[in-house]
């Protein structure tokens, strides 16, 4: 999925009015905000979390300062590490960890829903489904 | 909470340094652990520094530790440190870890350590000057400052690698180095030790793979600036000068015959590296500096600069003795013929060279040896002795690929005078056993040879003063500047000049008749001597510091030469030189992420890129659109047709010819009068900001950068057509037809601006569309800074045709399939159609081997110009018969066992 579409899924989740416009910077398609006021923003997680504010849903990037850290922290993985080219040993890898690590959570933080679930959630769909 | 370390991480940097910096030092219980521990339990691959929580929860990534110690001191997040630590840990980090691997695990440096970084220290440098505050996010240092500094710390604390063009990040990087919680951090992570620190761990850490879209990336290095709002002022003048029409032409200066400097003008003197004369080039070396050349060459003499474009083949040396050898012509001969060949490849790409001439001239016999007697008689040379390898036979010194023996290291019988094929060891000639002059088999004897040597230590100093005067206020790109700066840093030592051979420019002195100058001694004078061959008046131009600019176009591989070396003889001959003022060397131009490579039969060549059907002008226009000028970029088929079909045809070619086709079908012909409105108004503003960036990047020579302003204007005359569709209009009343004259007048003028604006790059469409629009000769020759009405109302244009042709999928398929895919196909073909051979019994002998591989070679090259040719299918058929079974042959001789088809048969 084109960056760019799935931040137009992650407005419509918002309850956003559509009106954002996005281009693609780069090789690895970077996504692109164009912003009305002030500079564009470049960057999944950046545009994500910006989207997350102007929808006044300040909880998707959790509540404490060790939740809001926790969610960055899984928000930079999915840049990294899940849209990294990364190798079929380099993917078994990443999935058996995440496995382990949701073993005794709900969530990615633990019990609450937030951006970072969203994220990995498209972020891992086309592995999930090249595997079921 | 608890922090796991490990000594050497470079994350401990940027984590500590936070910790300091958000009060958060105190709360922490530190703890070492070493490389390869698994702190966190759900992680196989050990990841520190690591933060663990009283929670029991786990913080693994260094920047969210980094952010953590920040939100417990109250900081409230925001997008635009969100944006750059998504920007560290997508971008920075890949490039860093290859580059810290580069220098602190394999030793490398300079460009290796540098170059994989460049691009994101200028994205940091550039997003920094356009603040007006230090810092990169708010009026202080913040958390994006220190995460940003503690990851560029073990790089940039060695000055080598933070260039004085970074100027602001240069200040950025001293600014928060001195800061408290920063220089804590150092020191307990450093130990004193400086870089030699993160050895031990980086060396436990897996190699970082080179991101394969960085180095090949055709995308333009900067993100756009923001838009600029127009002030009214800058409106009032567009509109001005519009008006003034072509009477705001400046005034053409005639060309003379010969062209020499003029006193009070701008006096351009532009060389491109001088190709050796026994390659066909290969579109690298097009666009790396005869293609660059010509841009600035064609820019400059549209600004009516007095401009002199000069190159010529260099001729001298063992590689042209050796070629003739091959051939069995003599040196001159191969000389002359290859000459010719380059003659005609830059011909065909339209390089406006005002002379093109070769260093094997009686003048440059002249003019080196001159140069060489002022040196000597200043006391710039030296004498020595160098042992080396004679045939007495061929009665001449062997130069290293002329020898052959048995390898010192491992006893391989076939080692050359310079490196053994079988082991790599790198070998000095006289050490081979049993060595074989490889002409007449006959064993060499060792024999003393005097030499004589450029004293550069003492000429260092010269050097260096001129190189400050120079560099201040030039124009040279980033790597020559670095290149050069490495060579001084290392200490220049004393360079031999001299050789034993017979093809290149004879010394004049007692004891050394039998020697001639090494090339790289006198192939940069061959361009003093060229300009002398073209006029007796050379000296103006090469004795005339103070009213010529200089600028020298290369590839990388070929700036120390002129930046260095020749730049020492000229300054120790006191005769008041020219030195390069501007030298503009480019990375590299791969071949489809590959190199290009004469021996495989791999890329383009410039004689090759005729017979594609492709003008030249489209092979000019995508090799400066991909124009290595930063970083290395690629040559790719389908790139060239998406840009072939999108920028070119439907971007500018599309805007131009719609233009004038509106004039034809609309009005006759006939430019329409034209009533500005205030959109129309702003529209020129615009252009002319976009010409202004225009000049300025061409300037600058930022050729590639300066590409993208054309475009840009093509796509706002598209734009602007699209909003106001004259072709509507023109059936309304008669507000509306004014309206559509409007428009239509205003696109073809800006289809005449554009055209001025394409002759450096694509000069036989520029010409085109020159004549259809009728432009009046006095504009075509000259381009002003601002935008005039060139075509006013009641001028009558010519007939309109379309500018491009679309390239489509299987013609630039079959391209791909001829110029690169060839041995891979073939390959393919062999294993997927050979079963499993039985073991080979017997290895043949090297001989054998060679003789069968040449076959396979020659074999095979039969084959791809068959298909190449769209040959009878039964011919090829046969054809590839005889390759597979010479194939099969080879690899029995070699005693490899031929593998069954792994992957998929290619289509």
């Amino acid at each position: 999925m084109a960056a760019a579409e799935e931040l137009t899924l992650l407005e419509k989740l918002l309850g956003l009015r559509r009106g954002n416009k996005y281009s693609a910077q780069g090789d690895r398609q970077i996504p692109v905000l164009q912003t009305n006021n002030g500079p564009s923003l470049t960057g999944l997680a950046t545009i994500a979390a910006h989207l997350v504010k102007q929808a006044n849903k300040e909880h998707l990037l959790g509540s404490t300062a060790e939740e809001k850290a926790v969610v960055q922290q899984w928000l930079e993985y999915r840049v990294t590490r899940i849209d990294g080219h990364s190798s079929k040993e380099d993917i078994r890898t990443m999935l058996k960890d995440l496995n382990s690590y949701l073993e005794d959570k709900v969530y990615l933080t633990g019990n609450n829903f937030t951006l970072a679930d969203i994220l990995l959630y498209y972020g891992l769909h086309r592995f999930i489904v090249s595997i079921s | 909470m608890q922090l796991f370390v490990s000594d050497g991480a470079p994350g401990n940097l940027p984590v500590l340094a936070a910790a300091g910096r958000a009060g958060a030092r105190g709360k922490l219980l530190i703890s070492t652990v070493g490389p390869e521990e698994r702190v966190v339990p759900f992680l196989t691959r050990p990841k520190l520094p690591v933060l663990k929580l009283d929670s029991d929860r786990y913080l693994f990534s260094t920047s969210a530790i980094c952010r953590y110690f920040f939100l417990l001191s109250g900081w409230e997040q925001d997008d635009l440190t969100n944006q750059w630590l998504e920007w560290e840990t997508t971008e920075l980090q890949p490039a860093l870890s290859v580059a810290l691997y580069n220098l602190v695990v394999q030793g490398k440096k300079g460009e290796d350590v540098l170059s994989p970084v460049r691009r994101a220290l200028i994205h940091i440098d550039h997003s920094l000057s356009r603040r007006s505050c230090p810092f990169l996010v708010g009026d202080s240092e913040s958390l994006a400052d220190i995460v940003l500094w503690g990851a560029l710390y073990p790089l940039l604390q060695d000055p080598t690698y933070l260039p004085d063009e970074l100027a602001a990040l240069q200040t950025w990087f001293r600014t928060l180095s001195v800061q408290e919680p920063c220089q804590q951090a150092v020191e307990s992570v450093l130990k004193k030790q400086g870089i030699l620190a993160f050895r031990s761990y980086l060396q436990k850490q897996p190699q970082p793979s080179v991101p394969l879209e960085r180095p090949v990336s055709n995308e333009p290095e900067e993100d756009e600036l923001p838009a600029h709002t127009l002030s009214e002022e800058e409106i009032v003048i567009a509109v001005t000068i519009w008006e003034q029409g072509l009477e705001a032409l400046p005034t053409l200066r005639p060309r003379q015959n010969p062209v020499l400097p003029v006193a009070g003008e701008r006096n351009v003197l532009i060389t491109s590296a001088l190709p050796y004369v026994n390659n066909v080039p290969h579109l690298g070396n097009i666009i790396g500096c005869v293609l660059s050349a010509d841009v600035f060459a064609r820019y400059s003499r549209l600004r009516q600069w007095n401009t002199l474009y000069l190159c010529g083949t260099d001729e001298y040396g063992t590689a042209t003795e050796t070629k003739a050898m091959e051939e069995g012509l003599t040196p001159q001969q191969i000389c002359d013929k290859y000459h010719t060949i380059h003659a005609s490849i830059y011909r065909w790409f339209n390089i406006s060279f005002d002379f093109f001439g070769r260093t094997t001239t009686p003048l440059q016999t002249k003019i080196t040896q001159d140069i060489f007697q002022r040196l000597l008689s200043r006391g710039f040379l030296l004498k020595d002795t160098v042992e080396q390898l004679r045939c007495e036979r061929c009665a001449r010194f062997l130069a290293d690929r002329f020898v052959e023996g048995i390898c010192p290291f491992c006893g391989y019988e076939e080692a050359r005078g310079d490196q053994c094929d079988k082991c790599g060891k790198l070998i000095n000639a006289i050490e081979l056993k049993k060595p074989q002059c490889k002409i007449c088999r006959e064993s060499p004897v060792v024999k003393s040879s005097q030499h004589l040597f450029l004293d550069l230590p003492k000429l260092e100093k010269r050097l260096e003063e001129w190189l400050g005067r120079t560099l201040a206020s030039s124009d040279w790109t980033p790597n020559a500047r670095f290149i050069t700066r490495s060579w001084l840093r290392d200490g220049l030592k004393p360079r031999c000049i001299t050789r034993d051979l017979k093809w290149g420019t004879p010394v004049p002195l007692e004891g050394f008749q039998d020697k001639v100058f090494y090339v790289w001694f006198d192939a940069t004078i061959g361009y003093l001597s060229i300009t002398a061959n073209y006029t007796d008046q050379w000296e103006r131009w090469w004795k005339n510091p103070d009213q010529v600019e200089l600028y020298q176009f290369m590839a990388k591989d070929n700036v120390p030469f002129h930046s260095v070396v020749f730049p020492c003889s000229a300054l120790g001959a006191e005769d008041n030189y020219t030195l390069v003022s501007h030298l503009i060397a480019t990375e590299y131009l791969n071949y489809e992420d590959g190199k290009f490579s004469k021996s495989r039969g791999v890329g383009v060549f410039g004689d090759m890129a005729q017979n594609t059907g492709i003008p030249s002008d489209i092979w000019r226009f995508y090799l400066l659109y991909v124009r290595p000028e930063g970083q290395d970029s690629s040559f790719s088929w389908t790139d060239l047709m998406l840009k072939n079909n999108s920028e070119l045809l439907n971007n500018l070619g599309n805007f131009i010819n719609r233009a004038g086709m509106f004039v034809c079908k609309f009005f006759g012909g006939c430019v329409p009068k034209m009533t500005l409105t205030p959109d129309d108004q702003r529209l020129l503003a615009h252009i002319t900001l976009e010409l202004h960036q225009y000049h300025q990047l061409l300037e600058k020579v930022r050729i590639r950068d300066a590409l993208r302003c054309i475009l840009t204007i093509s796509r706002h005359g598209n734009q602007y057509i699209q909003v106001n569709e004259p072709w509507k209009r023109i059936k309304g009343n008669e507000a509306d037809r004014l309206r559509a004259g409007t428009v239509t007048g205003v696109a073809v003028n800006m289809a005449a601006l554009l055209s001025i604006m394409l002759q450096p790059y694509m000069p036989t469409v520029s010409t085109t569309i020159q004549t259809q629009l009728q432009l009046p000769p006095a504009a075509c020759a000259v381009l002003p800074t601002n935008f005039p009405c060139f075509l006013p109302a009641g001028h009558q244009i010519g007939i309109v045709s379309p500018l491009f042709q679309k390239l489509e999928n299987d013609q630039i398929e079959s391209l791909k399939k001829r110029f690169g895919g060839g041995q891979l196909e073939d390959s393919l073909e062999l294993k997927a159609k050979v079963s499993k051979a039985e073991a080979p019994t017997e290895i043949a002998n090297p001989e054998q081997i060679k003789l069968l591989t040449d076959a396979v070679t020659k074999q095979g090259n039969i084959v791809r110009e068959l298909k190449a040719q769209k040959a009878d299918k039964a011919q090829v058929t046969a054809e590839v018969a005889k390759l597979l079974e010479l194939k099969q042959q080879l690899a029995l001789a070699e005693g490899k066992p031929l593998e069954a088809s792994k992957g998929k048969k290619k289509k």
